[in-house]
């Protein structure tokens, strides 16, 4: 078992977490944490996967990948905690009614 | 409200959590397939890199192989500004004094945060850096300015915060749209020249993605005239912080 293996597995186990938090919990906070727990496990994997073989140098186009997917993540995590902010002002709660739309 | 869902009984977590394992063992197995293949892109990247005018093989990705990419992620982050910005921002954010540690702590490391980040922007063409990087420092900078209080004075914070938070796409498009008219594809850049506008490119780049990040951060839109004293993102090119 190879160390970028192990990486990529953390990554999956990573990504397996996020996503059972964000089928599970109803409160949108923790669905936007969730997410970007997920989408650190997607990086880790990346950049895992990039290092795969020992003697040659990293492939760099994962590491680009992730460099850049790490800004618009952040900049998709503060557009979502200002929706969940807005839904907070207008209904008083923090998580999606599933029964009357509204 | 409940952390969890409460329709959410013992059967369905049970059932998640199966069809979890089934998913996460699955990507294991994706995973353990692709550690073993031979197969990548570095041998071409390193190919051509003497083409890219770059030396780091991670920048010549970003700005000259994968400059399309890159371009239209410039854009997802102005479209996420705008998107906050129309939401109307927070009406209820109060200004706090900071303590005295913060407010010279901040004092000190803003300017180390600056060079930092002209430091990875200018190394980021030989060596690990670049403009996400250094756009990121620059952000971090904007972020505990405003955390310590500062805020952007009024005469910078309408027309010029608003062509500093464009030109980083603006420039690309430009840059792109002007090989074109020089008879080349689009960002396909001539070699001679690659250097120096892929170093334009990510001068602008990483003033445009620090002033985001910093004014996703604060989450309102900033007044476009001088008369209102809204709080204020930071602006670290014309950054005289006096809190």
């Amino acid at each position: 078992m190879s160390q970028p293996f192990l990486y990529a597995l953390v990554g999956v186990g990573l990504f397996v977490l996020g996503l059972y938090a964000l089928i599970i919990h109803a409160h949108l906070l923790r669905k936007i944490l969730a997410i970007n727990v997920m989408g650190s496990g997607v990086f880790l994997m990346l950049v895992a996967l990039a290092g795969r073989h020992p003697d040659a140098p990293p492939d760099p186009v994962p590491h680009a990948m992730v460099i850049t997917g790490i800004v618009v993540a952040v900049s998709a995590t503060a557009l979502a905690l200002i929706l969940m902010l807005k839904v907070y002002a207008v209904t008083g709660q923090t998580a999606l009614d599933d029964e009357k739309p509204n | 409200m409940s952390i969890t869902n409460p329709a959410t009984g013992k059967a369905f977590r049970w059932l998640v959590m199966l069809l979890l394992s089934a998913i996460g063992g699955w990507l294991a197995y994706v995973m353990l397939v692709l550690s073993r293949s031979p197969a990548g892109l570095g041998d071409q990247v390193a190919a051509q890199l003497n083409t890219t005018g770059v030396g780091n093989p991670v920048t010549a990705v970003l700005l000259n192989f994968r400059g399309y990419d890159t371009l239209l992620e410039m854009a997802v982050l102005l479209i996420a500004l705008l998107g906050v910005w129309s939401l109307g921002g927070l009406a209820d954010y109060q200004d706090t004094a900071p303590g005295p540690t913060l407010d010279t702590l901040s004092r000190v490391l803003a300017p180390m945060l600056i060079m930092v980040a002209a430091y990875l922007l200018w190394v980021g063409a030989d060596a690990p850096g670049g403009a996400f990087q250094a756009g990121s420092v620059l952000g971090a900078a904007g972020v505990l300015l405003q955390l310590a209080g500062w805020r952007l004075g009024d005469c910078f914070s309408g027309m010029l915060l608003r062509v500093v938070l464009i030109s980083g796409l603006g420039l690309f498009i430009l840059v792109g749209a002007g090989l074109l008219l020089i008879g080349g594809a689009f960002l396909q850049y001539p070699p001679a020249l690659a250097g120096g506008l892929i170093l334009l490119i990510e001068t602008a780049a990483t003033l445009t993605i620090g002033a985001t990040l910093a004014a996703l951060f604060l989450g309102n839109r900033p007044g476009l005239g001088p008369k209102k004293a809204d709080p204020e993102k930071t602006e670290p090119d014309h950054g005289n912080q006096h809190p």
